[in-house]
């Protein structure tokens, strides 16, 4: 069921990381895996506590659902379950699921004879998320920091958090984790693009080679960065932006960078001040 | 242990330079700047810079695009009375601003907004001549059009900003200010004043296509880095005659989620994720302050906000 034509050599056993081959088989298109069985504990589990949570509070508007982090009181204590605490098993659910599959995309990795580019690229993903639910709350010292889990809810979470720093655009990591995201959706179109447009070339022409590729971009902005290369730069700006994204808000709170009430907006003070001191400014 | 990362080139052959193909043999003589070299591009990628096609809608694009970069400075000199030690002092801070709303969709005096409506023109040219340059550079190689159709869903939002939603609007002032921070700050205050643009559907829909351009590059260029060593990086050779990289590819993906792209359709979804991007966002900024007032209000009216707000700080 559901193999590709080519699959089955590629089905052998071997290449995992514990449990020998006890989880060592597929489920459909499925790989399992000790990873794999961890993967649906947690996220079973976390969805169910959800679900529990807005059965708790009566609300099962999807786009309402909220499960919010405990009270400040609690600090970085267990909070009771109806007051915080599922926020807490929720976030050891979702970190024990994506840690989980990372690994499992490890297994696969080894499985298929590739590199660790993808597990490694996915704990950037984990990375933005730990940093948001655990390093800056724990620095700020309360759960209460991080952000409710709910559609809505956590965009208002990220209205409020940005204008408690005045205005979050002033942030220079921000800006550089937007440019970062901007840049690389700029690349991703311009790679499909240009791969579309060899492969599917005008009606009656041959298909294109990657010789017409470097021609067109040397063409219209006089540099053709490759195959390769444009794999590596892409990857690389698709990581940066969620790695400043994470160092962006790890900055924002702790009481030893920029406690909560002070604005990124005043923090560029040093520029002009820069040139007062400097005595070139006009 | 694998021990082909492929993260830089790290052996870097140089033959003569690939001066680009002219199978109908009129563009070879139209192409300029002398090729070189540089190692550091080298370890990313082509080590190679130039040659590039100087025609005439690229002439256009530069030179229009030189001019809106410099009346912008213009403007920018103005604003703090012709004083280059304040330019540079206050250069994050100030801008070439576009007309009052007094002047509405009339033309202003050349300090009042006058200088920003002729430099917005410019860059209106230039932008447009760059898209007609994208697609006959295209054209010459009988390739598909598919950059050229990407690069108008970035006009479109480029449009809509510019030009759609201030005639809309019925007045100038709504255009972006040319400045580093002043254009932020007409970023924040077009949510401010239309109740948080969060819950504006269409930008809640581009936010998720940048996010999603972001992840799939990162699937992407990893999957090829990581099958580098079949010659994963050879995509349209793969395409075109399957091998192993492709296969393991699709597999990896497959295996871990249950379903997989092909090596050609792997571009396609990053071609839609792409230009869905500016094409929602267009879309969601067109129909703010012109159908929709109040995006929290609105959100409210179906049931997808609450009044006061979800979140108000840590309890």
């Amino acid at each position: 069921m559901a193999l590709l034509s080519f699959e089955k050599k590629y089905r052998v056993p071997g290449g995992t990381l514990i449990g020998r081959d006890l989880f060592d088989f597929w489920v459909g298109p499925f790989y399992v895996g000790f990873f794999g069985v961890s993967t649906i504990f947690f996220a079973a589990l976390g969805s169910i506590m959800i679900f529990w949570g807005a059965a708790q509070q009566g609300v099962w508007n999807p786009w309402l659902i909220s499960i919010e982090p405990p009270p400040l009181e609690y600090g970085l204590k267990m909070a009771p379950m109806n007051d915080g605490g599922l926020w807490q098993v929720i976030t050891l659910c979702a970190i024990g699921a994506f840690g989980s599959w990372m690994l499992r995309q490890v297994e696969i990795t080894r499985k298929l004879g590739m590199d660790y580019h993808i597990p490694f690229a996915f704990s950037f993903a984990i990375f933005a998320y730990v940093s948001l639910v655990v390093i800056r709350p724990v620095l700020m010292g309360a759960w209460a920091h991080g952000f409710p889990y709910g559609i809505f809810s956590h965009l208002d979470w990220v209205s409020y958090t940005g204008y408690q720093y005045g205005n979050f655009h002033y942030n220079p990591i921000h800006m550089l984790a937007i440019a970062c995201f901007f840049t690389t959706t700029m690349l991703l179109a311009l790679h499909g693009s240009l791969i579309l447009s060899a492969a599917n070339p005008e009606k009656g022409e041959d298909a294109k080679t990657p010789d017409h590729e470097d021609t067109y971009f040397r063409d219209f902005i006089g540099y053709s960065i490759g195959t390769l290369g444009i794999h590596r730069i892409g990857l690389f700006v698709a990581l940066s932006a969620g790695w400043w994204s994470g160092i962006c808000i790890i900055i924002s709170g702790p009481s030893w960078l920029m406690p909560d009430g002070e604005s990124w907006i005043e923090w560029w003070d040093w520029w002009p001040n820069f040139f007062t001191f400097a005595s070139i400014g006009g | 242990m694998a021990e082909y990362h492929n993260i830089l080139t790290q052996v870097q052959v140089r033959g003569p330079a690939e001066m680009g193909l002219d199978e109908r043999g009129i563009v070879a003589k139209e192409r300029g700047v002398e090729p070189r070299f540089s190692s550091l591009l080298g370890y990313i990628g082509n080590a190679q810079l130039g040659p590039i096609h100087l025609g005439m809608f690229g002439t256009i694009a530069f030179f229009l695009g030189t001019a809106w970069f410099f009346l912008t400075g213009v403007g920018m000199l103005q604003s703090v009375d012709w004083s280059w030690q304040a330019l540079w002092r206050d250069l994050w801070w100030i801008s070439l601003d576009p007309p009052g709303e007094e002047y509405g969709l009339g033309f202003p005096p050349i300090w009042e907004g006058g200088l920003y409506l002729i430099a917005s023109t410019c860059l209106l040219i230039a932008v447009l001549s760059w898209w007609i340059r994208s697609y006959l550079r295209a054209n010459e190689l009988g390739m598909g059009k598919h950059v050229c159709w990407a690069f108008a869903a970035a006009i479109w939002l480029f449009l809509v900003i510019g030009l759609f939603r201030p005639v809309a609007m019925g007045t100038w002032s709504e255009m972006v200010p040319y400045g580093i921070f002043p254009h932020l700050d007409w970023t924040n205050y077009l949510s401010l004043n239309h109740g948080n643009l969060f819950y504006n559907p269409f930008h809640a829909l581009s936010i998720v296509f940048l996010y999603g351009s972001a992840l799939l590059f990162a699937m992407h260029g990893a999957t090829i880095l990581a099958t580098s060593r079949m010659g994963g990086d050879r995509e349209l050779e793969q395409i075109y005659d399957r091998g192993t990289a492709s296969e393991r590819a699709a597999l990896f993906w497959r295996w871990t989620m249950g379903f997989n792209a092909s090596m050609e359709g792997i571009h396609r979804w990053a071609w839609w994720f792409a230009i869905l991007c500016p094409i929602t966002g267009g879309i969601g900024i067109l129909l703010t302050g012109t159908v929709v007032d109040d995006w929290f209000s609105w959100a409210v009216l179906h049931g997808f906000a609450v009044e006061g707000g979800l979140y108000n700080g840590p309890s």
